[in-house]
């Protein structure tokens, strides 16, 4: 089934980005107290992407091509970017070095279905570094796990967006993290019980990782037990971005190479470009056809595809200002134009590359 | 469905109930799984573990990896039981208990043996006398703690039935049998064991039938009244129980192997203060830690024993003209 996206593009196309915020855009400015010369290039509200997320169904038929996940990423890094200038709190950066990883994971390679969404053989995702929780908020919104506007209660009084991912609030998360290290256990334990239903040969479960879980004694007593018990649906994947919020893991604590020491636990380990989709979809592919527990070491930038924040220490756990959010916006926005361009340059056809 | 088990009339430990018990539940219910950190023999989830291999998985000794799987378990519809002892289970996995547990409202019980100084020779690293108090701290989480074996075999069966994150705390030595039967039910938590209008012995666990022992010597040498209570449901607390022994007493004495700060001591003076004023004393553990001897040595070392209970009754009777009053305003339970 071919989708025609392009054309639903041009009628929608006003509203990725409208010159003129709509009067509700007005009272997040206000909110923000943004200099009126900010308004003017920045609405924070969340639209829907004109080009929806494919259904389960369609996905089945033919794979989301890697440029489609590279736009889709972008669509979740904007996503990120509007939320947590509204929010004045969070944490951006770890959430943009992770966008491509859970742009391959949401979009393309997880079997899951926000119509059904306890369907029991649905793989899973645990956000293992729970602070990056913006990340995952997007794609389950635009997923449609709840409506699109939600984002902006990020962190708010009242909202069902938690700091930290929390699974009796909000829809689609499977279980609650945000104490680094226990990620990688909780995965074990879904794992096992997907055993013992019989579905282990079916649902993979995916867990996404930082640096700072690496750090923590507990990752390395999951990653044992994971190769004692022989789960086959286990996939690892480390947002290894270097920065923590003390300074660069090298400083703080090295946790070296991280891909070896998953190696010597047992697993099978690679280690990829986080931000090269090509490589992040294959990784994600192969290690669900694996069998034993797999870790993918992601290489990744903090803070990518922002330019004054990649790769910068300083912005864990700090919100942008509103100027640098309007910078941000600016950027991944042109970034999106650009991908959309050629998206439509290249034409409608679907197809794995 | 298994047969009904026997009440058991000699003294044996609480633990034992709980890896009987355990057992039969994975004989009524596929879903029950059972976890362990390299402690199944004594906290006798081996019993489980021998007849549901498949169900049973020992994590080696990584007692916070053992409570995340388990909330991994439990968010995909199984009811993990995770046993180890309790100085690990309270102390060293709190914050995998209190995110992964607690806090998802999960059905995840933990079966917490050995808690108190009563395992003896290990000594202060595994004497764990504040698991009642940051388990009660923890919110959403109840706290369970049976006088014997035959009370312990219902607190575990009926821990199925309930869905809320539950924590159990059962000991090491074999414990005199306070229950002829096993109970039916927990009710809400506290039994009144023996009638009495002088003064209330509020026990817990280990404690409950050393307060029967202090009731019965304070009866004979001093011709003193004293109703027993047991608590084996600390959190919620069922306070209605509480406040009508009291208020018909006017002076009350609890008595847990804990220390007094957050346990049973701290719950009911909360209780009292807030409802019913009248002087609570304690026994339990004070500013300090275990130490290693006999279960029993360990016990007498603190003050833990019917003697304590009954010394510190005479003492609080001979304050009781002085101290306790009707109250002034509030609810009058008669």
């Amino acid at each position: 089934m071919v989708v025609n996206w392009f054309l639903f593009d041009k009628l929608c196309g006003a509203a990725v980005h409208p010159q003129v915020p709509s009067p509700g855009d007005h009272t997040l400015a206000s909110a923000m107290a943004l200099p009126a010369n900010l308004a003017a290039v920045t609405h924070l509200k969340p639209v829907p992407d004109p080009k929806p997320p494919p259904k389960l169904a369609e996905r089945a038929e033919t794979q989301p091509r890697v440029a489609e996940l590279e736009r889709w990423a972008t669509v979740l890094r904007i996503d990120c970017v509007r939320m947590l200038a509204v929010a004045k709190s969070g944490h951006l950066d770890s959430s943009l070095s992770a966008a491509d990883v859970v742009a391959a994971l949401y979009y393309r390679v997880l079997r899951h279905d926000p119509e059904d969404p306890d369907w029991p053989s649905r793989d899973r995702f645990v956000l293992c570094k729970g602070h990056a929780a913006p990340i995952q908020y997007a794609s389950l919104a635009q997923h449609g796990y709840f409506p699109l506007e939600d984002l902006t209660g990020l962190r708010r009084i009242g909202a069902h967006l938690q700091g930290h991912p929390d699974m009796r609030r909000t829809p689609g998360i499977e279980v609650s993290t945000g104490s680094l290290g226990q990620g990688l256990s909780m995965c074990i334990g879904i794992c096992l019980a997907l055993r013992l239903d019989g579905l282990d040969g079916t649902a993979q479960v995916f867990g996404l990782l930082s640096d700072g879980d690496c750090q923590e004694g507990q990752t390395w007593e999951a990653a044992t037990s994971a190769v004692h018990y022989r789960v086959p649906n286990l996939t690892a994947i480390v947002d290894y971005n270097h920065l923590q919020t003390d300074g660069t893991t090298e400083e703080v604590m090295d946790i070296g190479d991280v891909r070896a020491k998953f190696e010597a636990f047992g697993w099978d380990s690679v280690e990829i470009d986080g931000h090269d989709m090509q490589q992040v979809v294959e990784a994600l592919e192969r290690s669900r056809t694996l069998r034993k527990p797999a870790a993918i070491i992601a290489q990744t930038k903090k803070g990518k595809g922002v330019s004054s924040m990649e790769d910068r220490f300083g912005f864990h756990g700090k919100p942008p200002s509103p100027e640098q959010a309007a910078e941000a916006l600016e950027e991944l926005m042109a970034k999106l134009d650009e991908q959309t361009a050629a998206l439509l340059e290249a034409g409608p056809g679907r197809g794995v590359e | 469905m298994a047969a009904e088990p026997e009440a058991k009339t000699e003294p044996i430990a609480t633990r034992h109930a709980y890896g009987d018990a355990l057992a039969e539940l994975g004989e009524n219910h596929d879903d029950v799984v059972a976890l362990d950190a390299d402690l199944a023999v004594s906290t006798q989830s081996i019993k489980f573990g021998k007849r549901f291999p498949e169900r049973f998985f020992n994590v080696g000794a990584a007692e916070a990896n053992m409570m995340s799987i388990a909330s991994g378990l439990a968010a995909s519809g199984k009811v993990p039981y995770c046993s180890t002892f309790a100085i690990f289970a309270a102390g060293r996995a709190y914050d995998q208990v209190r995110l992964g547990i607690a806090h998802n409202e999960l059905k995840v019980r933990i079966g917490a043996s050995h808690g108190g100084v009563s395992l003896g020779e290990d000594g202060a690293s595994h004497q764990m006398i504040e698991d009642i108090a940051l388990m009660r701290a923890m919110p959403r989480m109840t706290v369970v703690v049976p006088a014997d074996y035959n009370q312990a075999y219902r607190a575990t069966l009926s821990s199925y039935e309930r869905d809320e994150p539950m924590y159990l705390r059962f000991g090491r030595p074999a414990t005199p049998i306070v229950y002829d039967e096993i109970p039916e039910t927990l009710d809400g938590g506290v039994d009144v064991l023996r009638s009495g209008k002088d003064i209330t012995l509020i026990a817990t666990g280990h404690m409950v039938w050393r307060a029967i022992e202090a009731a019965e010597s304070l009866e004979q040498q001093d011709g003193v009244d004293a109703e027993v209570l047991n608590v084996s449901i600390i959190k919620p607390l069922h306070s209605e129980t509480i406040l009508e022994s009291l208020s018909k007493t006017g002076l009350g004495i609890t008595a847990e192997e804990h220390r007094v700060v957050g346990g049973l001591a701290d719950a009911v003076r909360q209780l009292a203060a807030e409802q019913h004023p009248v002087p609570i004393f304690a026994v339990g553990m004070g500013d300090e830690f275990g130490i290693s001897g006999t279960g029993e040595a360990c016990m007498e070392h603190f003050g833990l024993t019917a003697r304590g209970i009954a010394d510190r009754a005479r003492e609080a009777l001979v304050l009781k003209p002085i101290v306790s009053r009707p109250p002034l305003f509030g609810p009058q339970w008669t």
